[in-house]
């Protein structure tokens, strides 16, 4: 029986649970004299039999699947003979990979031996055995946890609170779930990160000045520089990100402002919509714009001043960006301050403050914490933007506080680290995890500041 | 948001379109210091309040009681033009202060608001510490130069809103920590703090518990004093302990004005009646 099979007769037992449940439930009520006779409502019942119809079947059957392939291999490797048993553990599981692509219909290495024909057919009738064993034990662990329950059900049994109980441990799942995979992906990237801290010292990577990350792949090649000093990518990311945020925190702000206090619900109604169309745009079009509109026209405005300007610059691509993330701030801002309560306007004002001493003083730091958080938002949508950097500013790392000078970010070089064919011993490729690693790190930091910052001046409304 | 809140309020209010009826009573006082007359409230092409014409004399306290809906707060927000912020709010009529009509094009209404303060139904301190909540607004209307000259003033208004003693200690934290009814008498000392002369209060108490609403009933028996006080109230209890003169609204319409004690011991009209003795509203 196929797992999707055994997963939909599963999902129907578990229905056919649910209705013999409350049946039961219902004929109890009408025997006891009413409803209010049972400790919970007929459905309550219903759902609990669902649940232990589903729920232990469904865990045996996910720890079952998670173990089956190594259980397989190691009953198919016990089967061979000696000889193949013998071999050294390497290419024993060149073996074993071969075998198991025999099953797969893959290519194989080598030639194909009766051995491992053999051995193969073994691995189907197994896996086929498998499949029968899970089937089985699945289903009668439905029934017997259904029937079960089916037994227990009396007017006392609390179905009501054993149903919340699971719901909330459901819910403590889901939640996990995205703590899990953050945990995941620190470890992933920590463990290459490791191994390149390996080849390179961590000092050199965090404090180094110099970026240029070609490595010889072969011992005659020539180019090959290997420095890995960060600081030039990640000044470059923080030049870019804080021209972006110099574009966009005043104007997204001054737009929230006007939008919410100034402009009539006419205007409003349309200015918001078309600015929030802004987010809708292709970062890539962002980047054909700064490339081809924005960065040309900064270096001629440059020419006619008499100062030299490249033809990508970190101004080109960090104006672009800003426009981009204009949107975050002003959107979430103008939410923000469209539910500061009426009640502080009304107070302002009838004590004779005018509109803008009232939005200064009263409004914006009622709705610092939600501003921040916008803020927040669109910082981190600059830092992990890469498409407009890649086509605007370049990919050469200088170490520059000069906007009008070609610079490079942490998201591009991890892009152009990884792209292309790789060799995963090499520190030209783990470089793009440790900067993963300390990019993470950073904007955790960068999260913290904000959280903690938004908590001080957190203000109770009521 | 807050214009859905908006639309809500103006529903209530509207009102069929009728002949408005006459007020019974004296409506004028030998010393006005707000002299209010034929003011008509319209939100869109609903009128809210008709023909609505009124003297509040200085130094007393007017109570408008009434069922809900009747208009007496719409009519209180017209006294220092806060309807202003109603987006479809029109209103008719003069309302003089100081011998000029406040609605009057040449009227300023930043400096009119600083003159006729307001207090409102549920207490609405600014996220700001106890201190900035009084300093605020005397500092924007530069009457406060130096520090200690907010010093002074925070620590007289509080004084005069009977909060000082309870917070002196504590003007560095939060406006929102305090209890409901020290919130509500910190809103009184950040309205006293520019130096009003006309109070405008709409159901200061209904959101606090009897013992804060003695609190501040004594508070406004101490500023009618220094100040004109005009005061909604459900409570007609609130009316009769609080207030001089007092006039009871019904449906947009002004029904009757006089002393306090003839309103509640003899009522000329059978609304007023009705509605003081519990049959009505």
């Amino acid at each position: 029986m196929s797992p999707l099979l055994l997963f939909l007769l599963l999902l129907l037992l578990s229905v056919t649970g649910f209705f013999i449940g409350r049946r039961k439930a219902v004929s109890l009520a009408k025997k006891a004299g009413g409803t209010s006779r049972l400790h919970s409502l007929p459905v309550y019942y219903g759902t609990l039999t669902a649940f232990w119809c589903c729920l232990p079947a469904f865990f045996m059957f996910l720890i079952w699947l998670s173990f089956e392939q190594s259980i397989i291999t190691w009953l198919m490797v016990a089967d061979l003979p000696e000889q193949a048993r013998a071999l050294p553990p390497a290419r024993l599981n060149v073996l074993i990979s071969d075998i198991q692509g025999l099953v797969n219909g893959n290519i194989v290495s080598g030639e194909v031996t009766p051995l491992m024909r053999s051995a193969a057919e073994h691995y189907i009738s197994l896996k086929g055995i498998s499949q029968m064993i899970t089937s089985v034990m699945v289903l009668v662990v439905a029934i017997a946890g259904m029937l079960m329950v089916h037994r227990q059900i009396k007017p006392e049994l609390r179905a009501r609170n054993q149903v919340e109980k699971v719901v909330m441990g459901l819910l403590v799942v889901c939640s996990t779930i995205a703590i899990f995979t953050t945990v995941g992906i620190v470890l992933s990237i920590l463990y290459e990160a490791v191994r390149f801290f390996q080849q390179i010292p961590v000092t050199d990577f965090l404090f180094g000045l110099e970026w240029s990350p070609q490595m010889a792949i072969r011992e005659d090649q020539v180019g090959s520089s290997g420095a890995f000093g960060a600081v030039p990518v990640f000044a470059g990311t923080i030049l870019i990100s804080a021209i972006a945020m110099f574009i966009a925190a005043p104007i997204g702000l001054m737009s929230a402002i006007f939008l919410s206090e100034y402009a009539d619900r006419r205007l409003r109604s349309v200015v918001k919509p078309l600015l929030e169309i802004l987010a809708g745009v292709p970062t890539v079009v962002y980047g054909f714009f700064a490339a081809l509109v924005v960065a040309p026209l900064i270096r001629n405005s440059g020419a006619q001043f008499g100062i030299d300007v490249s033809s990508e610059s970190a101004l080109a691509a960090g104006l672009v960006m800003g426009v981009m993330i204009i949107p975050f701030v002003s959107s979430l801002s103008d939410d923000v301050i469209n539910a500061v309560p009426q009640s502080l306007r009304d107070g302002a004002y009838s004590v004779g403050a005018t509109r803008s001493e009232t939005i200064k003083d009263v409004l914006v730091p009622a709705a610092l914490p939600g501003i921040v958080g916008g803020l927040l938002l669109a910082v981190s949508r600059a830092i992990g933007e890469t498409m407009i950097v890649v086509m605007a500013a370049g990919l050469s790392a200088n170490l520059t506080a000069n906007p009008l000078q070609a610079v490079t970010t942490v998201t591009v070089q991890i892009v152009t680290l990884l792209v292309g064919d790789q060799e995963f011993d090499s520190p030209k490729t783990l470089a793009a995890f440790a900067l993963g690693l300390v990019l993470f790190i950073g904007t955790l930091l960068l999260n913290i500041i904000a959280l903690t910052f938004v908590r001080k001046y957190r203000e109770r409304y009521d | 948001m807050q214009e859905v809140l908006n639309k809500k309020n103006v529903e209530k209010r509207i009102l069929a379109p009728r002949e408005s009826r006459d007020t019974i009573g004296r409506i004028n006082v030998s010393n006005p210091r707000m002299i209010c007359r034929d003011v008509n409230v319209y939100y869109g092409d609903k009128q809210a309040i008709r023909n609505v014409s009124i003297d509040i004399g200085c130094n007393e306290v007017l109570a408008m009681i009434g069922p809900s809906g009747c208009g007496k707060s719409t009519f209180l927000r017209c006294l220092n033009r806060m309807n202003d912020t109603i987006d479809n709010c029109r209103v008719t009529g003069e309302i003089l202060f100081d011998d000029k009509d406040i609605y009057d094009s040449s009227i300023d209404v930043v400096p009119l608001r600083a003159q006729i303060g307001m207090v409102f139904q549920k207490p609405n301190p600014f996220p700001k510490t106890i201190y900035e909540n009084v300093a605020w607004a005397p500092r924007i209307h530069g009457i406060i130069e130096s520090k200690s000259d907010a010093d002074e003033i925070v620590e007289t208004s509080l004084q005069k809103a009977g909060l000082w003693g309870e917070v002196k200690d504590r003007l560095d934290q939060p406006g929102n920590g305090l209890s409901g009814g020290q919130q509500q008498r910190l809103c009184i000392a950040r309205a006293i703090a520019v130096s009003p002369e006309v109070i405008l209060m709409d159901e200061p108490c209904s959101a606090l518990d009897p013992i804060a609403t003695a609190k501040i009933e004594d508070l406004i028996e101490e500023l009618r004093t220094q100040y004109t006080i005009a005061i909604v109230t459900h409570s007609m209890q609130q009316a009769s302990r609080v207030s001089q003169r007092t006039a009871f609204f019904h449906l947009g319409d002004l029904i009757e004005v006089g002393a306090t004690e003839a309103i509640f011991t003899k009522p000329s009209h059978q609304l007023t009646e009705d509605y003081i003795t519990g049959r009505y509203g």
